[in-house]
């Protein structure tokens, strides 16, 4: 088997704040190979957009300190690196969308501007991207990276894009500017796509078409994803793989069909459900009980027990280990086969 | 833009009123007696009333308001007493030789501050910072003549770089007066020896002046550098592999520099009407050494007049501010 395009092992982090140090990430592992898309779930403050940052270095240090672990991209440790090759890693390599698509935009440049900028950075370090001689002047590399500009502004479906790259950002709707984003983001031809919750600014039928636009890029270029989202709908929808996370831990992964289906950690259980459908009556939400533990004091062991209907007293003694069960699929959990013989008997 | 504009000319309109009264009233409540004083020590309490009459100023204050209004409908700003020439006349010959200092401040300070400004806020908490912020709390809170004095003690009477005070030596014949303002008007004439003579004349009390607004653009800058750059759309430059002094100098400045704009717009006008004291100090022909020899002598008229036009150049000036944020900001032009 080749080798991965992402590897994370046994990843830790700390963030110092005022009242301590934080161990914000506590060994995560994760691994993403080209064509797969995979959602990375969790509530607020568990560590995904943290894992996301990382991955491109972009956490400042200080606070940020990584105790342990590796973040290999196509075999190279980002955690080694001089910054200076992380650079220009980003957006060449590695491309990012975050979140809220009203504030990542420079509201004081016409977007053609901004994708133009993005592209010269990416040609900068290859310039088979510009489709322009390689003894070119900076005029006719400008002009070649506009072209690139409006081509992107094209396959990520807005129309008109020629015109549209003299609009500043206002000039779009949220949707339109996310869509901007994502052209950003691919214009240096990136092989890892790291999305931060891209759609949860947008309404739901917007929603849908820019996971369609995501599922679309992974299919023509072959590139790996990870989309970082709380929602788990999401994930079902687009996602091949989902890792579930938890004050800092991956406590389940696999296949998403695999963990949707048979969910096999306690903590993927609550979140599953605590999804309403549509039997779900007024009143009757289901939620989890307590709350994400103190990082600067977690609780011994398992994270997750001071919250787990299934707790018992060794779970407090050692932090539980991820348990291959089969397909794919591991929980860190040590009741997990002890469950999963009382379901099957 | 257009409408915007216009309204914001009109408005001048209570802004001249508005002056005119405030300055009206001031003139008559001082004591003294402005025709006395003009006439001189020996003039007798006829002549005394012959000037009075002869400048309406036996006139009720209403009726010497509505004439002095009335006259500045067609530029008449009236009559100094003191020299008898016509007050718009006087402000015609000081004004560019003000205008040319408060010009050449206010571009050592947006020139300098606004890098500086940048520069501090990427090293801020370490050394470069802190010199910074010391030099800006000695740049506001040292008085502008008495840095002026410091300024003619070290580079004029020391080190002996730097003429002392006026605007040109005697003995140099000014250029053709085209624009009123010596450097443009030395450089159209062709004419480098005053030229560079002018611009030595110049530095000290430019500098002198630029220091506190310099300092207060750069702290600024700096506290809105830092703002804007931790915008989501920096981390997004940042992600996406822009060099980082691009990241600063393009993505960054222009958002920074807007929340600037309206500090200089202010000091423009601060310094407009802050000439008086540097003025004197460098022997400088402007607007502010007219003003203080009106003011010694209680010849009201050109204070009246110097006043006002100080006034309409800070609502232009601030004007000009905001238009500049459409051009900075696009979002503000459109709505």
């Amino acid at each position: 088997m080749d080798a991965p395009l992402l590897a994370i092992r046994d990843l830790h982090l700390t963030m110092s704040s005022f009242d301590g140090e934080a161990h914000v990430l506590n060994g995560i592992e994760l691994t993403v190979r080209r064509g797969e898309i995979w959602g990375l779930v969790g509530e607020s403050g568990c560590g995904k957009s943290l894992t996301g940052l990382s991955i491109s270095r972009l956490l400042p240090s200080p606070p940020a300190r990584y105790l342990r672990g590796e973040i290999r991209f196509e075999g190279r440790d980002m955690l080694k690196l001089p910054i200076s090759a992380v650079v220009a890693l980003r957006g060449k390599k590695i491309g990012m969308i975050f979140q809220d698509p009203t504030t990542n935009l420079n509201p004081a440049y016409r977007i053609g501007e901004q994708l133009v900028d993005v592209a010269l950075a990416a040609a900068s370090h290859d310039p088979t991207i510009l489709d322009c001689p390689p003894r070119a002047g900076r005029r006719e590399r400008k002009r070649a990276a506009r072209r690139l500009a409006a081509a992107m502004l094209d396959r990520v479906g807005i129309p008109n894009p020629e015109a549209r790259l003299d609009n500043y950002p206002h000039e779009f709707s949220g949707g339109m500017r996310q869509r901007v984003l994502i052209a950003m983001a691919l214009i240096g031809r990136p092989d890892l796509l790291i999305a931060d919750e891209p759609t949860t600014a947008l309404d739901v039928s917007v929603q849908a078409q820019i996971l369609k636009l995501l599922k679309g890029t992974v299919a023509d270029h072959d590139i790996g994803v990870i989309l970082i989202t709380h929602n788990l709908g999401v994930v079902a929808q687009t996602c091949t793989n989902v890792a579930v996370m938890y004050a800092g831990n991956i406590v389940e992964s696999g296949p998403v069909a695999e963990v949707i289906e048979r969910p096999a950690h306690p903590y993927t259980r609550a979140l599953m459900a605590a999804i309403p459908t549509k039997e779900t009556r007024r009143g009757a939400l289901q939620g989890l009980g307590g709350t994400v533990p103190n990082l600067i004091a977690p609780p011994p062991g398992c994270r997750f027990a001071p919250r787990c209907p299934l707790t018992i007293p060794a779970c407090t003694r050692a932090l539980p280990p991820a348990v291959d069960i089969g397909a794919g699929h591991t929980a860190a959990c040590i009741r997990v086969e002890e469950e999963r013989a009382a379901v099957h008997a | 833009m257009l409408y915007f504009t216009v309204r914001r000319i009109l408005l001048l309109i209570p802004v001249i009123i508005g002056l005119t009264i405030i300055m009206f009233a001031i003139a008559r409540l001082l004591p003294g007696d402005p025709v006395a004083l003009a006439a001189g020590p020996n003039a007798t309490q006829a002549e005394i009333d012959a000037l009075a009459q002869q400048f309406g100023l036996d006139q009720p204050v209403w009726s010497q308001y509505l004439r002095y209004v009335g006259g500045l409908m067609h530029g008449d700003f009236g009559t100094s007493l003191l020299t008898r020439r016509p007050v718009a006349a006087d402000i015609a010959a000081y004004l560019p030789a003000t205008l040319e200092l408060v010009f050449a401040a206010m571009f050592l300070a947006v020139a300098l501050g606004i890098p500086l400004g940048l520069l501090t806020a990427v090293w801020r908490n370490r050394w470069p910072d802190y010199v910074s912020q010391v030099f800006a709390i000695g740049a506001i809170s040292m008085p502008r003549f008495f840095l002026g004095l410091l300024l003619q003690l070290c580079f004029a009477m020391w080190l002996m770089w730097l003429p002392l005070g006026g605007q040109l030596p005697i003995i140099m014949i000014p250029p053709p007066r085209v624009t009123g303002f010596l450097l443009v008007d030395s450089l159209l004439a062709g004419d480098t020896q005053v030229f560079r003579s002018a611009l030595a004349h110049l530095a000290m009390p430019a500098v002198a002046m630029s220091l506190s607004p310099l300092a207060t653009i750069m702290r600024m800058m700096r506290a809105s550098t830092i703002e804007v750059m931790q915008q989501d759309y920096v981390t997004t430059a940042r992600a996406l592999g822009l060099p980082k002094r691009k990241i600063l100098f393009k993505c960054v400045a222009r958002n920074a520099i807007s929340a600037t704009l309206t500090v200089i717009g202010l000091y423009f006008g601060w310094l407009l009407g802050g000439t008086v004291l540097v003025e004197t100090v460098f022997d400088w022909p402007g607007l502010g050494l007219y003003a203080t020899k009106a003011i010694v002598s209680q010849d009201m008229m050109p204070v009246i007049g110097v006043a006002l036009v100080i006034g309409l150049l800070f609502v232009f000036a601030n004007l000009v501010i905001d238009l500049l944020y459409g051009v900075i900001n696009p979002k503000v032009r459109y709505s």
